[in-house]
């Protein structure tokens, strides 16, 4: 099946690939979950205003390619800088210049809106006679939402944020287009390099099938660790 | 204000243009639909009631396909794809062809739906009541019968949603096919924010009219929600 | 309105005209002089919209007692006892928790928020509360569930707190089932552990909202004598029910309820046998 005479003399690129895709990956879910959950929570309890502005960041980003976010964020933002002369002075610069931060912070929010999106629908899932009783038990509302509330919403809902976990990956290729060679970026130069057209392209597929299968493993751990949620 | 004069200069000499990728992007959206629901559909009675075969070259298809970035399929298929056709088409003694990018795009997006509309009707059908299909089969209906008469509509309501997520999905997995030089909406955009040097402006009026065709498709499947359940909102809560 | 009042007017200055109420009486006397007020609730007023649904209420719980409030349905003996450790935020009135009175800020939206949440958080310490619907923590097992509040609230260690716990568990008979999940347990088992929860923040009085309505009939025993000899410890008990032999055996003072006001209130005997008000000797016979 093929030619893969290739595959030795850029077996190490794909894997410095394999560590940008990871990186990328990790930063996404960790930042975006991190903040999903007060976007989530403001839905479910905040004052009517912050549920509309978060509301409205989940309809606006769920609703455009990440595709188009991206190259608005890279492109778009970088059109501004000649406007800007003294950036260029800044110690932002060096950041800036780069492709990766535009990268992961296009990533952490796409990761946010649907995260937050499903995060909102797990808050409110929560029995509120458990919330009740935290509070009759003296619990102070930071406490109610570390102890009960958010735990409770998570094992609600993990099966769901492991299949959002599985979407955030596959669209890591993204970034390629914005210059930053994560797996699928390498398979590309080696695709120019060796014109060979659809063999790297399966040795990508390949490492995603690899990866997918730990992030479901990981998932399904984690999974076996929270109780069921009835019987 | 030169971000909105922008705009309006943008969109005088780009509107055309864009609203032409548009066309394409709905275009190859509605066919990508259609075929990954008639997969989806072909899919989900073969994994229910496939031999083992079946079910197992199934159940290999939808775990790839989920597993792999639509991007490398797009590219996969593309390539691959009018190679293995061209050289089918030799072997035959036939001219090979050049696939057009609609046609390309249709077939690779329809190809990715139908894995995930496999699972979404699968559930569906998994979740109609079985004294249903068993009442119509003790009224003699044949197979065909009961699965257009009673097992389509009772699964309607229940795949409606799944569905209709998978809609905005593919409306939006259109903008990758501008990767592969193709000229829907995302790669319009992407042309005309090259030439015009207004990359914020563009891609911000590229986002709003994705936003706008979501919005629509979800105030369409809501009203489509509302006609379809009715009478079925137990059905749907069990 | 002002019948209602002449009549609990009579009550106070006149309860010696009622027959066998002497020494009931002479005894409440004594032990009123010596104990102290657990919960005092005064003129309390509750509404959600234009519904009023309590229209001043009062009561005096002291140490050791066993208050029962029972009514009909919608007659707002839950919400008074939500609103004792404020789950509701009442309209008016005092309540004094452990001769603490609790500080409320100016009514505003027809409703008094707590001047001081610390305060709110540290009187709720104090009061146990036993749900309706059990409301177990779903994601923790039993012995997590009764081990919660002692470590994250009171600040006890867990070593501390699961010794305590199992010693709770084992006497409501669930310590065989203290590493399962709220879900796999029969309602009745559910509540012995939310009894079991609520006993474990050493509380000094317990509240119990309709804690058996919620249960299959033939679970409703094994409740109801988990609570018994909780009474017969001598913690302060308030209990809305409707499970009336069991408040009459066990309670040291009824309250009956109607349409938001105290209608009938004394020994068991006072409201279930010489009950002055028609209503209440309705309910009563209706429920026997």
């Amino acid at each position: 099946m093929g030619e893969w005479y290739w595959l030795p003399d850029y077996f190490w690129r794909f894997m410095e690939g394999l560590w940008v895709t990871l990186e990328l990956l990790a930063i996404a879910l960790f930042f975006g979950f991190l903040l999903a959950i007060p976007i989530g929570l403001v839905q479910v309890t905040g004052p009517r205003w912050l549920a509309a502005i978060a509301r409205g960041f989940c309809t606006m980003i769920r609703g455009t390619p990440l595709l188009i976010q991206l190259w608005l964020l890279y492109y778009g933002l970088g059109s501004l800088f000649p406007y800007f002369p003294e950036l260029r002075q800044s110690f932002l610069w060096p950041i800036l210049r780069e492709a990766f931060p535009y990268a992961a912070v296009a990533f952490i929010i796409s990761v946010a809106a649907y995260e937050g999106h499903i995060m909102r629908g797990a808050f409110a899932s929560v029995p509120k006679g458990e919330l009740e009783a935290a509070r009759a038990f003296g619990m102070g509302p930071f406490t109610v939402l570390r102890r009960i509330w958010l735990p409770r919403a998570i094992q609600n809902v993990l099966p769901t944020l492991s299949g959002e976990a599985v979407l955030t990956l596959k669209s890591v290729p993204l970034a390629a287009t914005i210059t930053i060679f994560d797996v699928y970026g390498v398979g590309n130069i080696v695709r120019q390099e060796t014109f060979r057209t659809y063999e790297p392209l399966l040795f990508v597929a390949f490492i995603y099938i690899l990866i997918t299968a730990v992030l479901v493993i990981l998932f399904r751990w984690l999974e076996n660790r929270v109780p069921k949620v009835s019987q | 204000m030169t971000f909105l004069s922008n705009i309006i200069q943008f969109l005088s000499e780009w509107g055309p243009n864009l609203l032409w990728g548009l066309a394409a992007t709905v275009q190859i959206a509605l066919g990508g639909y259609v075929l990954g629901l008639l997969i989806g559909l072909g899919g989900a009675l073969g994994k229910i009631y496939g031999g083992s075969m079946t079910r197992w070259g199934l159940e290999i298809y939808t775990t790839l396909i989920r597993a792999v970035p639509e991007l490398v399929l797009i590219l996969l298929l593309y390539y691959a794809g009018t190679q293995l056709l061209n050289e089918v088409l030799r072997s035959f003694g036939y001219e090979p062809v050049d696939i057009s990018g609609v046609a390309a795009g249709v077939a690779v997006l329809g190809i990715v739906q139908g894995a995930y509309a496999t699972e979404v009707i699968r559930g569906a059908m998994q979740a109609i009541p079985k004294g249903q299909v068993e009442a119509a089969q003790a009224y003699g209906m044949s197979a065909f019968l009961t699965f257009r008469r009673i097992m389509l509509p009772a699964m309607v309501p229940l795949a409606l949603p799944g569905m209709a997520n998978l809609w905005l999905i593919i409306t939006k997995d259109t903008a990758l096919l501008a990767v592969v030089g193709f000229e829907e909406l995302a790669g319009a955009t992407r042309q005309a924010a090259g030439s015009t040097r207004l990359y914020l402006e563009a891609f911000v009026v590229a986002g709003a009219i994705y936003l706008c065709l979501t919005l629509a498709s979800n105030s369409f499947f809501k009203w489509l929600e509302g006609r379809t359940t009715r009478g079925q909102a137990k059905l749907g809560a069990a | 309105m002002l019948r209602h009042q002449r009549r609990d007017f009579h009550a106070y200055f006149y309860p010696a005209g009622r027959p066998g109420l002497l020494p009931v009486l002479w005894a409440q006397l004594v032990s009123g002089a010596t104990k102290n007020s657990a919960i005092h609730v005064d003129g309390l007023r509750k509404s959600f919209g234009d519904l009023e649904v309590l229209k001043g209420v009062s009561m005096d719980a002291r140490d050791g007692d066993v208050v029962s409030i029972i009514g009909a349905s919608g007659s707002g003996k839950s919400t008074f006892l939500r609103c004792i450790n404020l789950l509701e935020l009442p309209s008016a009135g005092n309540i004094t928790i452990a001769g603490e009175p609790i500080k409320f800020a100016p009514v505003k939206d027809g409703v008094m928020n707590p001047a001081d949440r610390k305060q709110i958080q540290r009187l709720r310490t104090n009061l146990g509360m036993v749900f309706q619907g059990f409301n177990l923590w779903g994601h923790m097992t039993v012995l997590q569930n009764v081990m919660e509040a002692p470590v994250h609230v009171l600040g006890q260690s867990k070593a501390e707190a699961r010794e305590k716990a199992e010693a709770l568990l084992q006497r409501v008979g669930l310590f065989e089932k203290r590493e399962q999940y709220p879900a796999f347990l029969s309602g009745g088992q559910q509540q012995r552990a939310a009894i079991a929860r609520a006993l474990a923040i050493e509380p000094q009085a317990m509240l119990f909202d309709e804690p058996t309505s919620a249960l299959d009939p033939e679970l409703v025993g094994e409740v109801l004598k988990v609570i018994h000899s909780i009474a017969e410890e001598g913690r302060t008990m308030i209990l809305v029910t409707h499970e009336m032999a069991f408040a009459r055996d066990v309670s040291s003072q009824v309250v009956f309820l109607h349409q938001g006001q105290v209608e009938e209130q004394g020994t068991p005997d006072q409201v279930f046998k010489y009950a002055r008000s028609e209503r209440c000797k309705a309910f009563v016979s209706s429920i026997h």
